[in-house]
């Protein structure tokens, strides 16, 4: 405890003396995986500049030019580096462009789920009782149904009505909407549980002394003291969404393949492995695991961060 | 030769910004059935010390320097093998806590019949019968049933008497007692404390007791160490300490008991709180925090800011302080003009 | 403590209901129960669905009152109740039975809305000064809260002002406002959680153990603070502690409570020079004193019941030297002596003790 400095350390200097910073700056996994994830993230979303050729406009596609192999193998064209898929598309454009559909997806699919259950869990913890009852009893529900399930009924629901040219424009959004609605119980149990353990701190019986409402002591008070465990099972979540957008996908259930993302880019090349042009499949299952493996090494290097019994003994 | 015998001890924690002495220049003997109590605040290193004495001092922590001493064996260079043969058997240690000692899957008779089977050999007959002893000895009643209970059917008082009735399986010399009534209402203390005292007085045993409480240490002990932030201030007998203390703080730890003061009017409070290890005051660790650090003439003593006080004896106390230094040399010099 | 004492046999509610009471306690009694929901609260029993509850009897009929300007402490093992009754006067928890009227008013029925005027005249400083300051929330934060919630109409200049005033009286550097609760030690912290009690200027504060987490040289210290406190502001103390010692020092009026009940009631000076109970006479035996070598303090048998099945008659008959059979039949109600203590104890009425 440094009581004897009078000035405030500002934010930096906080940062600068954190535990975070100090194991971040001994861990080489967390930082190659930061580096990696940071560059994937950098490249998809800047696709539209980096990319040679633009994927969703079909003027640019020759489909005399499709299935040619990647510049390391003989036959290919220097016009593409990494190859074209059976279309004919740039397959380094098109992984470019399905990154970021991915990632988008991912990070929406996450907000949803934390907006979700981050209010179910912080509901159910803080109020108990029949709210706590209701709400649980809902995330069980919720969870007896797989993402693949809510797919099939949202896709089946929104086809039956809107009609599939609807689906498909809004493929994106769909998709944010059945993984974000599918998974949202994991939250929401992980913030009741964290939530269940604050509420019986005594700051919060401090605050309610104070005569403060329930809303501002949920808030104000409980919610900054679980966000360590929503931080962490947030990186594992983004993980997630991504590998289900990417089965859903496999599986015909998400993206088209006029606007490709890394899963449906896989499923469109699985038809061509047979015929000698892997390269479809594998370079967009290649970025899938990188993406995926950083996130998942990143979020373990943070719950070991953020886990303080592991370091204040 | 005294039976435990502890030579400057100095014990660091390898932390991330760099090393924290913990415990500095620890030295204290104990001779066999002699009761030593170790007062301190948190953070002054009593609980370290004691680890240390049997080297359970978990990483980062490490004895840096010193030695400790006991029975003609130096315990700090022991194997692990050695140390298992004296921790337990001949010292024994009593926690704060004791589910720290009991094994909450296992009742307690078998966790006291394989305690004796770990370092004798006994036939578990003959094991039970020395634990049901031991059991009446702590008196608790109807030791036979409690022997295939576990340590969640009984009571905090309950299992803090298995503990002892543990403590004393093996017929220790030395029984090691970390806070042990801490946790424990007023009147359960007060019984577990006479409960311990009068069997060290009948089977001899050594006892080295560590606690925050000055009562409990007058009481129990029949001498005492003060410690202030990693060192030993003051040390000597109980009675002496407690009656006409040298050292500044404590002083100021006696004053400040409410006990000590008229009731209604404000407790004799030391300033300021303990420092923390690894950004510790120059000279004297307690100056900040000291009254006394001014000379007669308004002047503060430089040696108090400069220079760790060493000790210097005082009547039977050994007290570290320039200020007890300064005054009893000044007695000494107006003797000898006398 | 063997003159029988002459008993006069008078209600508590009609003899203590003094127009200087600011808080009575009457007849209080909470329950927890253990039995969790309904479902779980089915049982099988000789064929028949049974829905079966279980109790723990936390405080069972406690009458208390706090006079103006008073320190009230209250003393007791763990578990007998005397932070529940600290809690529930403070609105934490909703009493299973009996009234607690504050200023002549009842507020144990109160929403917290008709409750905030109330929040304002009573707070509470906890026991843990390590869980009682929101980690995430500076010094600043966390002493502007309170100002801004019961004063909605005081500018950003005035609440500022205010908290460095508050900050000044309980002994912290204002400049330390930008920190936040970690970086303190525990009797800094302790002092920011009663500058945040008293920012509100209160009239009544409940100390729920506030001085037993810390160390000794910081107790004096910050026991030092609530008296200055008391003395400037005409502070009213509802004081729980297990530490008779600060009773001693701290209180005006000492009430000892016993598995839910309180067995005496009586000023400080009386209390210790006099105690009645016999629970009270092991209690005041059983603390360390420096000066006597070898104590003889009187050795109770046996261990504290579960307050889930309360024993019949005088709750402490279990492991008092002094019970006879009335001791197990009956339970004995306080009852007022001649120099004012009121004990429930049936051997204290029949001048047995």
């Amino acid at each position: 405890m440094t009581t004897t400095t009078n000035a405030s350390p500002s934010r930096w200097e906080r940062l600068r003396d954190s535990y975070m910073w100090y194991s971040f700056k001994r861990d080489r996994t967390a930082q190659l995986c930061l580096a990696v994830f940071i560059f994937m993230v950098i490249a998809a979303f800047a696709a539209p500049l980096i990319a040679p050729t633009n994927p969703y406009d079909l003027a640019q596609i020759d489909i005399m030019s499709s299935e040619l192999p990647p510049f390391w193998i003989d036959g290919a064209d220097d016009r593409y580096a990494l190859g074209t898929d059976a279309q004919g598309r740039d397959l380094w454009s098109i992984v470019l462009y399905g990154t970021r559909v991915s990632l988008l997806i991912g990070f929406g699919a996450v907000f949803l789920q934390s907006l979700l259950g981050v209010t179910f869990g912080l509901m159910a913890g803080y109020l108990g009782g029949r709210v706590d009852t209701l709400l649980m009893r809902l995330a069980d529900i919720q969870l007896s149904f797989s993402t693949l399930m809510v797919a099939i009924v949202v896709g089946a629901l929104v086809k039956a009505t809107m009609g599939s040219a609807f689906y498909s424009q809004y493929a994106v959004m769909m998709l944010i909407l059945i993984i974000g609605l599918a998974e949202w119980p994991q939250y929401a149990r992980t913030v009741r549980a964290s939530v269940l353990a604050e509420k019986n701190k005594e700051y919060v019986d401090a605050a309610r002394v104070m005569g403060l409402r329930s809303k501002r002591i949920m808030f104000r008070h409980v919610l900054p003291n679980t966000l360590s465990p929503i931080f962490v099972i947030s990186t594992v979540q983004i993980a997630n969404a991504i590998i289900s957008e990417a089965a859903l996908s496999f599986l015909g259930l998400g993206m088209p393949e006029t606007h490709p993302s890394l899963g449906s880019l896989i499923k469109s090349g699985f038809d061509y492995i047979q015929s000698g042009s892997w390269w479809i499949t594998l370079i967009p299952g290649a970025v899938l695991v990188v993406l995926v493996l950083s996130i998942n090494l990143l979020g373990d290097w943070l719950r070991d961060v953020m886990n303080p019994r592991l370091y204040k003994g | 030769m005294a039976l435990l015998d502890v030579n400057n001890l100095d014990v660091r924690f390898a932390l991330r910004h760099g090393d924290v002495h913990a415990l500095r220049d620890i030295s204290f003997s104990l001779e066999r059935g002699e009761r030593l109590g170790i007062v301190g605040e948190s953070g002054a290193g009593k609980s370290v010390a004691a680890f240390s004495l049997l080297n359970l001092i978990a990483k980062p922590g490490f004895i840096a320097g010193g030695s400790v001493t006991f029975d003609g064996q130096v315990l700090n260079r022991l194997s692990e093998r050695g140390l298992r043969k004296v921790r337990g058997n001949r010292i024994s240690m009593i926690f704060q806590d004791p589910m720290m000692t009991l094994n909450p899957v296992l009742s307690i008779g078998e966790q006291m019949v394989e305690c004796l089977k770990a370092h004798r050999r006994i036939a578990s007959k003959e094991a039970r019968a020395i634990a049901l002893d031991k059991l009446q000895q702590v008196q608790i009643p109807s030791p036979e049933t409690r022997l295939d209970q576990y340590p969640h059917e009984l009571s905090g008082g309950m299992r803090q008497r298995i503990i002892i009735a543990i403590a004393l399986l093996l017929d220790p010399d030395i029984i090691i007692a970390d806070e042990p009534t801490t946790a424990l209402d007023v009147t359960i203390q007060a019984e577990i404390m006479a409960l311990l005292l009068d069997l060290c007085e009948q089977h001899n045993v050594g006892l080295i007791l560590i606690t925050h409480d000055l009562g409990v240490v007058s009481q129990v002990t029949q001498r005492m160490l003060v410690m202030y932030a990693g060192r030993v201030i003051e040390q000597g007998p109980t009675r002496e300490i407690i009656n006409d203390p040298q050292h500044p703080y404590t002083q100021g730890l006696i004053n400040a008991l409410p006990q000590m003061a008229t009731p209604g009017e404000k407790l004799n409070q030391i300033r300021g709180s303990m420092p923390s290890l690894s950004n510790l005051p120059s000279g004297c660790a307690f100056h900040p925090r000291c009254d006394f650090i001014n000379r007669a003439d308004g002047q503060p003593r430089p040696a108090c800011t400069q220079q760790v006080p060493g000790f210097v004896e005082s009547g039977n106390c050994q007290v570290a302080c320039h200020m007890v230094a300064e005054m009893l040399e000044d007695r000494r010099l107006k003797e000898e003009t006398l | 403590m063997s003159a029988p004492a002459q008993t006069l046999n008078v209600p508590p509610t009609q003899n203590e209901e003094s127009a200087d009471s600011l808080l009575q306690i009457r007849d209080l009694k909470k329950r927890f129960s253990l039995s969790g929901d309904f479902l779980e609260q089915l049982r099988f029993k000789g064929g028949k669905l049974v829905r079966h509850q279980e109790h723990v009897h936390a405080i069972n009929g406690v009458n208390l009152d706090i006079k103006r300007g008073e320190a009230l402490c209250v003393v007791g093992e763990s578990g007998c109740g005397k932070s529940t009754v600290a809690r529930t006067v403070m609105g934490l928890l909703t009493p299973s039975e009996g009234e607690i009227r504050y200023d002549g008013n009842r507020i144990d029925n109160l929403s917290s809305r008709q409750l905030l005027p109330y929040r304002k005249r009573m707070q509470m400083i906890f026991q843990n000064p390590y869980a009682s300051l929101n980690p995430r929330m500076t010094i600043q934060q966390t002493l502007e809260e309170p100002l801004r919630l019961h004063h909605p109409d005081w500018k950003r200049a005035q609440i500022v002002d205010k908290v460095e005033d508050v900050m000044h009286s309980v002994g912290i550097d204002p400049d330390w406002g930008m920190r936040f609760g970690h970086e303190f030690s525990g009797g800094q912290r302790q002092r920011i959680a009663i500058a945040r009690a008293l920012a509100v200027d209160p009239e009544f504060i409940v100390a729920d153990e506030p001085i037993s987490a810390l160390d000794v040289s910081i107790q004096a210290q910050v026991l030092n603070l609530l008296m200055e406190a008391q003395q400037a502001r005409n502070l009213t103390y509802l004081f729980i502690t297990h530490d008779l010692a600060v009773v001693e020092h701290f209180g005006t009026r000492v009430a000892v409570m016993y598995l839910g009940t309180v067995c005496e009631i009586a000023s400080t000076a009386t209390l210790f020079d006099k105690p009645r109970h016999p629970y009270t006479q092991a209690l005041l035996s059983a603390i360390p004193r420096l000066k006597d070598d070898r104590p003889q303090h009187i050795r109770l048998t046996g261990e504290v019941p579960t307050p889930v099945n309360l024993p019949s008659g005088c709750v402490f008959h279990g492991r008092c030297p002094h019970a006879n059979t009335r001791c197990k039949q009956e339970i004995p109600v306080l009852q007022t002596q001649n120099d004012g203590t009121r004990v429930a104890c049936h051997a204290v009425e029949e001048g047995r003790l």
